[in-house]
């Protein structure tokens, strides 16, 4: 099997994807942010930090183990790796811990964020209060509602949360309201990108914080069995949980696919399938795949899960779809529900919503993985306690 | 129409022999409605305006504040496309001063990069100014604008490195100088460092240097005139256009007008 191209290249593209698209203001703070982070990467006080970090307060390692009921269900063997055991209840404080180091050692006392689901921000909130840090996040009116219980968790942790009424009121206009406010204070002010999108180095820098993902499982995985799995299936809104568990997997022999919003259905056009789809575009300072109209104006994302209802998606999945290194397809609203139960009722786990679009997509291909003998790795990259109300109340119809 | 440039430089080139800077007021495209387009930069012309500037909007317009922002939304929401927008300048071009586009990459790349650049020219704008394709992005747009003899109009901040200064040697046209850190929008005061901005483009550049971002009043046009070639006017007219509605070309000479005696040596 070939392996892969080291990318970024210099000037932070994966291929034709990535870049810099983003106002003059801001791109003497990105050269400044690329120079300080390759100098925190070859400083192993700054490993060392982050490791004990997220060892003594996130609690990794997450642990992974074979999903007994389920892998009896389908007929094969499937694993877990549960991010959902994370402090914060996901994925996302792997990268938040990361970026407040960086903020911290580039002098940066003040914090923005986008949200969207709010599980990023709340990740945010909670590195900033860690450390006293000044944090305000970014969020869609319309999340506002959807997810109050992770506003006043972020209040709790001390973090402002400042509505975003423009647009669609969720996440891509958060994101657009967050680089505002950074063009506004670029000089006082951290940006913590919660996804691997964004202008250089984002991508390459989330990816790498969230890349423990993959560097634990991988060594997990060969410990429980002795091998690696056949396939790799994890949710992809941005992509930062599946970018975190692929990138460790890239030169092994094993099948990476990630999972898209399918909303309503791709034929609706209510949907975040943005890979399925297949678009090329430019939005938040990226050059990947994005949902827009005939004239490039960007189209709102739909998905019961906030945190897959974005219209973009990370530069380095669209490299790894055009490259054919990672396969993407879109599951239903109604498919991950049926997972998010099956799931709970199984293995006494109630999954994230995202993180139930990959389940789905395992228990809607079981008979071709039965027939490849499978060994199926999912990244179950939140819980899903902040769905449960969304889905009670999609489920007695009065969403 | 009050003069005969056919060019960019033919503009700066006359204003700098009046002793006084170019007025650039901005437009955006559709709002309030498309066919008010030819009327609203007839009435910039009439007003004294040097260079008209429309925005062809984007669904999410990151480098604007919320007048320029709502501006675009209603524009889209009145279903403005961009290819009635390159019909509409077409008209407007053969009896205007210089026009130039605003819009963000991703309609122009949508477009197609060399096939929007082509059908810009054809419509008769003279240049381009992509707030959010910075100078290290537009290799390739550069050379399709040099193809088709338009002006890509590079952004330079307060943030600006002297070596982002130092690379817009091959520039035709202008150089946009934004006066502050931050977006679009109306705003009470000058930022105190244009002056300093501006001597410092001239250190590595003759091109000229117009300032826009935050220029809201006559007094303000009038200071930013005093140091800089071109004084850029966005928000606050828009937001005139947005409160005139149906009167809005009357509005607009009015406020065009006053900005221009505020600029006249």
């Amino acid at each position: 099997m070939a392996v892969m191209n080291n990318v970024p290249d210099g000037q932070g593209r994966f291929g034709s994807f990535g870049g810099r698209y983003v106002p003059e203001t801001l791109m003497p703070v990105l050269d400044e942010l690329t120079l300080a982070y390759d100098q925190a990467k070859q400083d192993a006080s700054f490993a060392a930090e982050l490791a004990a970090l997220l060892k003594d307060y996130v609690g990794r390692p997450t642990p992974l183990r074979r999903a007994d009921r389920l892998s009896a269900r389908v007929g094969f063997d499937v694993y877990l790796k549960r991010e959902d055991l994370n402090h914060t209840g996901a994925h996302k404080i792997n990268n938040t811990m990361g970026q407040i180091l960086l903020a911290r050692r580039m002098g940066k006392t003040r914090i923005i964020a986008e949200t969207g689901a709010g599980q990023h921000g709340v990740a945010t909130a909670t590195a900033a209060a860690l450390f006293g840090l000044s944090a305000q996040v970014y969020m869609g009116e319309e999340d506002v509602k959807r997810q109050a219980l992770n506003v006043y968790r972020m209040q709790l942790l001390g973090a402002e949360v400042i509505p975003v009424h423009s647009g669609s009121r969720t996440l891509k206009d958060a994101t657009n309201e967050a680089i505002r406010d950074w063009v506004t204070n670029v000089r006082s002010t951290f940006y913590v990108i919660g996804s691997v999108v964004g202008p250089h180095p984002y991508p390459m820098m989330v990816r790498d914080f969230q890349s423990v993902i993959g560097n634990e499982a991988r060594r997990q995985f060969q410990d429980v069995t002795g091998g690696l799995p056949t396939h790799i299936v994890a949710p992809v809104g941005g992509g930062s949980n599946s970018m975190g568990i692929f990138y460790a997997f890239r030169n092994d022999p094993v099948a990476l696919v990630g999972v898209e919003a399918g909303g309503e259905g791709v034929e609706t056009g209510k949907h975040a399938a943005t890979i399925t789809v297949g678009m090329k575009g430019i939005l938040h300072g990226s050059l990947s795949y994005l949902l827009q109209d005939e004239d490039g104006q960007i189209i709102p994302a739909h998905s019961i899960s906030a945190g897959l209802d974005y219209p973009g998606v990370g530069p380095e999945h669209a490299y790894f779809h055009d490259t054919k290194r990672a396969e993407y397809h879109a599951i239903t609203d109604t498919e991950a529900l049926a997972a998010f139960h099956e799931l709970s009722l199984l293995e006494g786990i109630i999954p994230a919503l995202e993180s139930a679009h990959a389940v789905a997509w395992v228990v809607k291909e079981q008979e071709r993985l039965r027939s490849q003998h499978a060994r199926v790795l999912i990244n179950l990259s939140g819980r899903g306690d902040k769905d449960v109300d969304a889905v009670r109340e999609y489920e007695e119809g009065t969403h | 129409m009050t003069n005969t440039d056919r060019t960019l430089q033919d503009v700066f080139a006359r204003t700098k022999q009046q002793n006084r800077a170019a007025l650039i007021p901005y437009v955006t495209a559709g709002h309030p409605h498309l066919q008010d387009l030819g009327a609203l930069v007839a009435a910039l012309n009439e007003g004294g305006a040097d260079i008209v500037e429309i925005g062809i909007p984007f669904s999410d317009p990151l480098a604007d504040g919320p007048v320029l922002q709502k501006a675009a939304t209603d524009a889209l929401a009145s279903g403005t496309k961009i290819r009635d927008i390159l019909a509409a300048t077409e008209k407007i071009t053969r009896n205007s001063v210089p026009v130039v586009y605003l819009t963000y990459i991703n309609p122009v790349y949508h477009f197609g990069l060399k096939e929007f650049i082509h059908a810009a020219a054809q419509s008769g704008v003279k240049g381009i100014i992509i707030p959010d394709l910075p100078w290290q992005e537009s290799q390739e747009v550069f050379a399709y604008t040099q193809e088709e003899g338009v002006s890509l109009i590079p952004l330079v901040a307060p943030t600006s490195t002297d070596a982002h200064i130092a690379s817009l040697q091959a520039v035709t046209g202008f150089i946009y100088g934004v006066s502050l850190t931050g977006v679009t929008g109306v705003r009470q005061d000058v930022d105190h460092g244009v002056g300093a901005m501006v001597a410092r483009i001239k250190q590595f550049t003759s091109q000229p240097v117009a300032i826009g971002f935050g220029i809201s009043t006559p007094e303000h046009a009038r200071e930013v005139g005093r140091v800089a070639d071109g004084v850029i006017v966005g928000s606050a007219l828009v937001r005139i256009v947005d409160e005139a509605q149906d009167k809005a070309p009357q509005a607009a000479y009015e406020f065009v007008a006053s900005l221009r005696a505020a600029l006249n040596p």
